[in-house]
């Protein structure tokens, strides 16, 4: 069993401005955990996390994986989200790279099929498109959850950019929820990218269904 | 934390900034050196990701000249040290990067580079 990461550090005046683990963030690490030995197996040499908001998650992967066996990159668009995220890698003595970026923009042209463990909890609640798009520029905690049309418009974003990004032996984790469409969203990554997909884990959380989807070649 | 392993894969993503875009140049630094744990499979699987030139540029800027201008045929126990301090020891906590072609300038602060561009420099 691999302990939930020490998030402590964290008080109640970061959680306005960086998302605070919740249900989404557990799903997302009980499917990592699930699937240690096929991780290890793979002897990442680069992890990517997209939004990585407290840092938790890459966190969790480095006690997976060691701390010294793979790169850890972090990219958030919020300046609090990468300060939080490094100091959680402090805080577990684990090496978080925290990038402030959009997606993996400044990455891409370097990584083209280098990512081996590409991991993505978007903001996945639908909203009006104007309101995804306003959480994005204000680069503030809105932006963690307002995904827009259908709760797709920041998944869809980065998508289209998966394919380019992961390793051979690549494996892409996405947290999604019904509302997102999921059957929809592997048809397109099959049928556009050709990338195969499996529901590794569900959960209901409320009113939320919660999905752990798994891409690879 | 801008390590230099790190460093080497961030390029400018200016829109229309395509070619020439990359290393960054390093500019006004203040760089921390912090002890980290070798891996030596990590560093041998990680060498063929690493854009040579680009590396021994960014160390030099850094003032650590330690490493051969080209990749040695044997890779061996000490060049694997050198490798393993120029690329996980050295981190760059204030400073900036400058885009060789475009001359974009990304802040680096508290150990987090800035990549974000303004609305109308994405592409």
């Amino acid at each position: 069993m691999i302990p939930t990461p020490d998030i402590s550090h964290l008080k109640k005046s970061d959680y306005e401005h960086v998302y605070e683990p919740a249900e989404d963030t557990f799903l997302l690490l009980d499917a990592l955990e699930q699937d240690m030995e096929q991780l290890r197996e793979i002897q990442p040499l680069v992890c990517l996390e997209i939004g990585s908001g407290s840092g938790c998650v890459s966190a969790f992967i480095t006690k997976i994986l060691g701390p010294s066996s793979t790169l850890f990159l972090c990219t958030d668009i919020n300046r609090f989200a990468a300060d939080a995220t490094r100091a959680t890698g402090k805080q577990n003595k684990v090496p978080l790279e925290p990038v402030l970026a959009s997606l993996a923009s400044p990455l891409s042209s370097r990584l083209r099929r280098a990512v081996d463990i590409l991991l993505f909890n978007p903001p996945y609640v639908p909203t009006i498109p104007d309101e995804a798009d306003d959480a994005q520029t204000g680069a503030g905690i809105q932006g963690s959850w307002a995904g827009g049309n259908g709760g797709m418009q920041i998944t869809d974003t980065f998508l289209q950019t998966v394919e380019r990004l992961l390793s051979t032996k690549g494996r892409f984790y996405l947290v999604a929820v019904k509302d997102n469409d999921i059957p929809g969203i592997r048809a397109r990554m099959l049928g556009d990218y050709g990338l195969k997909s499996e529901i590794t884990l569900h959960r209901r959380a409320g009113r939320e269904h919660l999905f752990v989807l798994m891409f690879h070649r | 934390m801008v390590r230099l392993i790190t460093h080497n894969l961030l390029a400018c993503h200016v829109k229309g900034c395509t070619s020439n875009n990359f290393p960054l140049a390093f500019k006004d630094v203040q760089i921390e050196l912090r002890e980290a744990e070798m891996n030596p499979d990590f560093l041998r699987g990680f060498l063929p990701k690493i854009d040579w030139n680009a590396l021994v540029g960014a160390a030099r800027e850094l003032g650590d000249t330690s490493l051969p201008a080209e990749t040695p045929e044997m890779i061996d126990e000490e060049f694997l040290q050198t490798l393993h301090h120029v690329l996980l020891e050295i981190h760059v906590e204030e400073g900036t990067m400058t885009c060789p072609n475009c001359a974009h300038v990304y802040p680096i602060s508290n150990g987090i580079p800035n990549m974000l561009l303004a609305e109308h420099e994405i592409g």
